[in-house]
Order: C-alpha cells, then sequence, then structure tokens
C-alpha cells in the first residue's frame, strides 16, 4: 500500500481515511458518506497498513478485534461445556490418580465422559488448550490495543484547529450562517467558563474537553493484561498454595508447603446447640435435624523453627503464638491461612485393661496402654506385670502366625501381651483385639479385661497461600478505572471558523453522550448568538423514518 | 536525499519488525512457562535426581544424631518406611545384609521411620536385629522436606549430597546391593 497524499498536502500513511491534517475524506467510500467515521480519528490502525513478513500477518491476525471477540465466544462456549460434568476436583474416587480419574469419567458418563476427558475439559483450567486460548487473548488484547493507541494518541497530539469544509460538514453536530462581529470571542469565553481547552489558529478555533476518556479501554486492558499475568502467576510454585493436614489432638506436624513451620493440636472442638435458653430459636432445626453445629474449633500453637535449623530436629523449634482455628477464623502467619475444614471424632487414644483372674473374676490392678506411644511393660506390683510383646494399631489378620496391621492408625489396635502374676511366674502369652482375645500357647488363668477406652478427635486444616491476590487486585482496580473513565467522562470537542463572507461554520463531536454535548452547545449558542444547529443523524434518521411511511402508504393504496 | 529517505524507511521496517517478533515471542513464551507449570504442577516440588538432598538431622533410636551433611563424601541410602507397609518389611533384611557389606566402603543407611511409636520401631527392629540407625521422623517434617507420598522409598545420596537416584516401591536384594554400587565413594 502507498502513502496517501491529500489535496491539503499532507501526506498520510496508507490506510488513513481522513486526512490526519485537515479532515478531507481521503477514500471513495468515505466521500460518499454523509456523516464522517470518527472511530480513531479516522487514522490507519496500523496493522491494516502493512501485510509483508510472517510476523506482520500473525501479528494482523491478533490485532483483529473479530479475532479477539472469537477467542472471547470461544473462552465462553469452552467454561460453558466446562460445568456440564463435574470437575476433576470434585470427583469422588476412592484413590486420586490420573487413571482412577479417566476411568471414573468412563464409568459414570459412557463415552461422553472418555470424551469429555480425552479433551480436557475434566480439568478445564489446566488444558493446554484453554491456556493458549487464554494466552492468545492476552496477546490480541496487547496487538490490538498497540496497533490502535498507536495512531490515536497521535492523532489526537497533532489534531489541527482548522479542519476541511468536507470534515466539518461531515459531523453530526453542524451548524452554519451569519453570526455577530464578537460571536468568536465570546464563544471561546463561555467555552472557557465550561471547562474546555480551547486552542486559536487564524479564522479557526478548536474547543476540547475530556480527552482522557479516549485512554479508558487502553486502561482498561492494561488492568486485563496485569489480572492474566496474576493468573499466570498462580500456577507457578510457591505463589499459590493449597494443602490439606490432618492433625490429631496431642501431635505437632509439619506444615506442608510452609517450611520452617509446624503446628500442634492442642484440642478440638465441636459444639452443637442446645436448643435451651438463648439457643431456644434453633429447637425447632434441632428437633428436624437432631443437632445443628455452633462451632468447629481447633486450638493450635503455631511454632517456627530457628533460621538454619534443619528438618527433623523438631527438639529446637519455638512457640510463635497459640490460635484458636474456627470456621472463617483462620490462623495466619506469613502470608498462610491455615483454615478449619473437616473433622474426625473419637479416634482411640488409649484403652484400660483389668487383669482378671478368669475363674474368680477378680481383678489384680489396671493399666492404660497409651496408643501413640505403648511402653514396652507396666508393672502393677506385687510381682504382677504385663509386657507388650507387639502392638498392631490396625490389626487386620495373620500371616504366617505374624499379626499384620494395615494402617499406622489405632482403628482397631491388637495387643500381643505377656502377663505375670504371683501365680503366673512365667507369664502367659495372650492376644487381644477388641472383643476377642486369643490365647495362641494354650489355656490361661488369667485374661486382660477391657474396661474403657480414651478417645481424641482429629482436625482437617487447610493451608493457603495467595501471593496473586494484590495483583489480581491491582488488575482488576485498574480495569474498573479503565470502565469509569471510558464510560463516564466523554471526549466533547467543537470546531468553529469564521469563513471569508463573516458566516460561521461550527462542527461538534463526543465519543458519547450527544445530549450532553448539545447542552453545552445550547449555552454557548445563546451566549455567542451562533447560528442554530442540526443534528445530521437525526435528520438522517427522521428522513429515512419518513420514506418508510411513504413507502407504507404507497403499499397500502396500491 | 531519496537514499536518505529510502534507508530510514528500511530502517523502520527493521525495527517494527524487531519490536513485533519481541512482543509476540514474549507472550508466547509466558503461555509456553505457564502450560509447562500447570503440567507439571503436582509434581512440581517433588525432587528430582540431580538435586541436592534437603540436609536434615534426626535422631536415631540410640540417640545418636545423623545430619545428612555430616555424611559427604559417602554416599546415603535413606529408606523410608513404616511397620504397615507390607513391601517395606520384606526388603528390610536384604538392606542390613548389604549393609554390613558396604559400611566399610562408605555407605550409610539411615531408616527413617514416619511418626510412628518408640515401642513399635524398636519391637520391629529387634525382631529382624536389624543394625543399621533407625530414625522417627516425628513431625513428618524430613517426609515433608522429601515430599515422600508412597511408601516405601528409598532415595539415593551420592558423595556430593546430590540425589542419584529416587526409588519408590520394594527392592529385590540384587537391587539394592546395585543402588549401593552407584553411591559408593571411588
Amino acid at each position: 500500500m502507498e502513502k496517501m497524499q491529500c489535496k491539503c498536502g499532507h501526506v498520510n500513511p496508507p490506510g488513513t481515511i481522513l486526512c490526519e491534517s485537515c479532515g478531507r475524506s481521503l477514500t471513495e467510500e468515505e466521500q460518499n458518506k454523509k456523516l464522517a467515521d470518527m472511530r480513531y480519528e479516522g487514522t490507519a490502525r496500523r496493522s491494516q497498513t502493512y501485510n509483508k513478513s510472517i510476523i506482520d500477518k500473525i501479528w494482523n491476525f491478533f490485532s483483529s478485534v473479530k479475532v479477539g471477540v472469537s477467542i472471547i465466544v470461544l473462552l465462553l462456549i469452552a467454561a460453558a461445556i466446562g460445568t456440564i460434568l463435574p470437575q476433576a476436583q470434585y470427583v469422588n474416587v476412592p484413590v486420586r490418580n490420573d487413571a482412577t480419574i479417566k476411568a471414573y469419567y468412563a464409568d459414570v458418563y459412557g463415552e461422553i465422559g472418555k470424551i469429555y476427558h480425552f479433551l480436557g475439559f475434566h480439568d478445564l483450567y489446566s488444558s493446554a488448550w484453554f491456556i493458549i486460548l487464554v494466552g492468545m487473548l492476552a496477546i490480541s488484547l496487547i496487538v490490538a490495543s498497540l496497533d490502535r493507541f498507536v495512531p490515536l494518541y497521535r492523532s489526537l497530539k497533532n489534531q489541527r484547529v482548522l479542519r476541511h469544509p468536507s470534515f466539518m460538514n461531515k459531523q453530526r453536530i453542524y451548524a452554519e450562517g451569519p453570526a455577530p462581529e464578537d460571536s468568536m470571542q465570546k464563544a471561546e469565553e463561555k467555552l472557557k467558563a465550561l471547562k474546555y481547552k480551547v486552542t486559536l489558529d487564524k479564522n479557526g478555533l478548536l474547543a476540547e474537553k475530556g480527552r482522557f476518556s479516549r485512554w479508558g479501554p487502553y486502561v482498561n486492558h492494561i488492568g486485563l493484561i496485569i489480572f492474566l499475568f496474576g493468573v499466570m502467576l498462580r500456577m507457578m510454585p510457591g505463589f499459590y498454595v493449597d494443602e490439606t493436614l490432618w492433625i490429631r489432638e496431642g501431635e505437632t506436624r509439619a506444615i506442608p508447603d510452609a517450611p520452617g513451620y509446624f503446628l500442634e493440636n492442642k484440642n478440638f472442638t465441636m459444639e452443637t446447640y442446645t436448643g435451651e435458653g438463648e439457643d431456644a430459636k434453633f429447637e425447632e432445626a434441632i428437633d428436624r435435624v437432631g443437632s445443628v453445629a455452633k462451632n468447629y474449633q481447633t486450638d493450635i500453637v503455631l511454632y517456627q523453627t530457628p533460621e538454619e535449623s534443619l528438618p527433623g530436629a523438631t527438639d529446637e523449634i519455638e512457640e510463635v503464638k497459640e490460635h484458636a482455628i474456627r470456621v472463617n477464623q483462620p490462623l495466619k502467619f506469613d502470608g498462610y491461612a491455615v483454615y478449619q475444614m473437616d473433622f474426625r471424632q473419637n479416634e482411640l487414644r488409649a484403652m484400660t485393661f483389668d487383669l482378671t483372674n478368669k475363674e474368680t473374676e477378680e481383678s489384680l490392678g489396671s493399666l492404660t496402654i497409651d496408643l501413640v506411644n505403648p511402653e514396652k511393660s507396666y508393672d502393677l506390683g506385687n510381682d504382677t506385670r504385663v509386657d507388650l510383646l507387639g502392638y498392631y494399631p490396625d490389626f487386620s489378620g495373620f500371616e504366617n502366625g505374624e499379626p499384620q496391621t494395615e494402617t499406622p492408625i489405632p482403628n482397631n489396635p491388637g495387643f500381643l501381651v505377656r502377663m505375670f502374676t504371683p501365680e503366673t511366674p512365667d507369664g502367659e502369652v495372650s492376644f487381644i483385639v477388641i472383643q476377642n482375645t486369643i490365647e495362641p500357647l494354650g489355656e490361661n488363668q488369667y485374661k486382660l479385661t477391657f474396661q474403657n477406652a480414651e478417645t481424641r478427635d482429629v482436625s482437617g486444616l487447610t493451608i493457603r497461600k495467595d501471593s496473586t491476590l494484590p495483583i489480581l487486585g491491582l488488575g482488576g482496580l485498574i480495569f474498573m478505572i479503565g470502565v469509569a473513565q471510558g464510560m463516564y467522562f466523554n471526549h466533547r470537542r467543537f470546531w468553529i471558523q469564521r469563513q471569508e463572507d463573516g458566516g460561521l461554520v461550527l462542527a461538534g463531536h463526543t465519543n458519547k453522550n450527544w445530549y450532553g454535548l448539545k447542552k453545552d452547545l445550547d449555552q454557548v449558542s445563546e451566549f455567542a448568538s451562533l447560528p442554530p444547529y442540526i443534528d445530521q443523524q437525526e435528520e438522517i434518521e427522521k428522513q429515512e423514518k419518513l420514506k418508510k411511511e411513504q413507502k407504507l402508504e404507497g403499499d397500502e393504496l396500491s | 536525499m531519496a537514499e536518505d529517505k529510502k534507508a530510514k524507511k528500511t530502517n523502520r521496517k527493521r525495527n517494527r519488525a524487531i519490536m513485533r517478533l519481541a512482543i509476540l515471542s514474549l507472550l508466547v513464551l509466558a503461555i509456553g512457562y505457564t502450560i509447562y507449570n500447570s503440567v507439571t504442577a503436582d509434581d512440581v516440588e517433588v525432587l528430582k535426581v540431580g538435586d541436592k538432598a534437603p540436609d536434615f538431622a534426626l535422631e536415631d533410636m540410640e540417640g545418636n544424631r545423623h545430619k545428612l551433611s555430616d555424611y559427604k563424601g559417602e554416599g546415603v541410602f535413606l529408606n523410608f518406611w513404616g511397620t504397615w507397609c507390607e513391601p517395606c518389611v520384606k526388603e528390610m533384611p536384604a538392606m542390613d545384609r548389604q549393609y554390613k557389606e558396604y559400611e566399610e566402603q562408605g555407605v550409610h543407611i539411615l531408616a527413617v521411620n514416619i511418626a510412628q511409636s518408640d515401642f513399635e520401631v524398636q519391637s520391629f527392629a529387634d525382631r529382624f536385629d536389624l543394625s543399621f540407625p533407625i530414625a522417627i521422623d516425628r513431625s513428618k517434617s524430613v517426609m515433608t522436606a522429601y515430599n515422600i507420598r508412597p511408601l516405601p522409598t528409598t532415595v539415593l545420596v551420592n558423595p556430593e549430597g546430590d540425589i542419584q537416584r529416587i526409588v519408590t516401591g520394594e527392592m529385590s536384594e540384587q537391587d539394592i546391593k546395585g543402588f549401593m554400587e552407584e553411591i559408593k565413594p571411588q
């Protein structure tokens, strides 16, 4: 494409619609229009001007608003499809891995589920193609904004006061006619009073207000880009933490993904409403559903290892603070937040037995086995003691005569014990599980009788950290500033020229809110006795309407 | 004059191409990196072969302190286990035999139990008559630092202090011997 020289002598970049200098229409199409196309001030969008190398072609592709809108539509459709079947993170599988999740979709949703999983809809936001699509949107935002902002900025910065009559009479607001000698000065005075910036050149005047409103869309796009950048950071290690920690009362545990920090669970409480006194208002609900939770709370102590301390050396940890974690009242430290999310109640903690004579049922004393830290031997005095030979917290059966444990959690504790009494100084071996006693080496005289058990609760906590929130917030704020800038402010302009015959020509333009522009102009016209203006757009619409009506009438007649 | 203009024009064109290429490639890189991160998100914190083995200090059942960095120049066979884990139990006697063979050649075994009680660990060691040091990771902090998921997991640390190999699942005696050779100081 060639550069375009206007009749006024100015050389415009290829693709320009309205001469940058005088405002004449440069294309035939534009010349035939009744109103000038004022988008981007009639400048050439840079993308349209060159189309040479492959880079230019890619650039031009992303510069297109049509492409940008298409990407947004595709994203919306994808997001909508992503809501049809549940996302992988909400799928309930016993063992969570890629294979089981894949199988879940195939089993539960059949062929559709398979395709859904294959295309990555089950984990949409992590799908490569979805990320690529969002990335393309970011490229489109940046490229399209640059291509439009740069020429627009240049054009508005260098705008001339004097415009060609063909530019003036193609503006929507237009007036021409005789006016008193002093009307130019008076118009200037009034426009200044209305906070317009007025520039004079020879016989002409340009009044301008609110130009910054034109930057609104670009500010808005900067906000979006920052927002997308924040979302991108979220996927980087260290910026976003979302971990689960199950911690039993009395335990001290390293906090996952928070190196050097430890939590001790002092106590877990679950309270329900009693339905009496102040809680009377819950009575009905309690009758209906049984119980209504009032509070879930974990009393914790936060510890930190001193600097240069190593993992494993827990004896060096120092207390940072005590805190009660409640629902919506997390523990906060160093950018992390620890929330109360879940609980399990009544896990076995300790068991108490009586050593009794099977015949007489006489007790020789009792012992309490701490299931978290069992002892080797329990002395009951009087030459009576119980030795613990084996402890199997989650007894699952025998293998080659050896008791097995399924997990390290005391769900079904089994004890292999040797009992010594004055009557049985050599000891009797017994294997005890809940509600069952096995005597592997023959009939015993004594047995351990279960008395009672102590339990403890397990608290399910979630550890969260999101360092990208300030970035997302900033992006959102800039986005909103851009919106306000473009929506609530208008770029209003008037061009007035004194013609050789003494008459005045006036044109007005705004990017939105023509009503406001007219109100301004009414005041100026009255004060400076300007010729009456017309709204050419309305004129055109009126005429079209008239034509239509006439046509209708004609149709009816015939 | 005309040549001047032409030179200017080609200059401008080149600048434009460079500018556009720079912006586009920067954005494509950002997208690529994001995808890389999302694909590797689940195991991004897991240690990889060649990484520096995170230092730690644990006390064994005899009360001796074992600090990983103290074994620099020697190989360390780091075995994470629990008494409830069957394959862990099965490989322990083989580990013990190989330990006796390789200890003098500068390969140490440290078996790290995951937060069980002294009684359970001690009676387990007694039952198999294990001679290598066993330590209990009471707060699971070493487990967290090494991001150990399945048991058993064995991390082989070479004399330079780097991770030579990570083995998940049961090992045969032959495997153990081979791994010991790998981390034996020269």
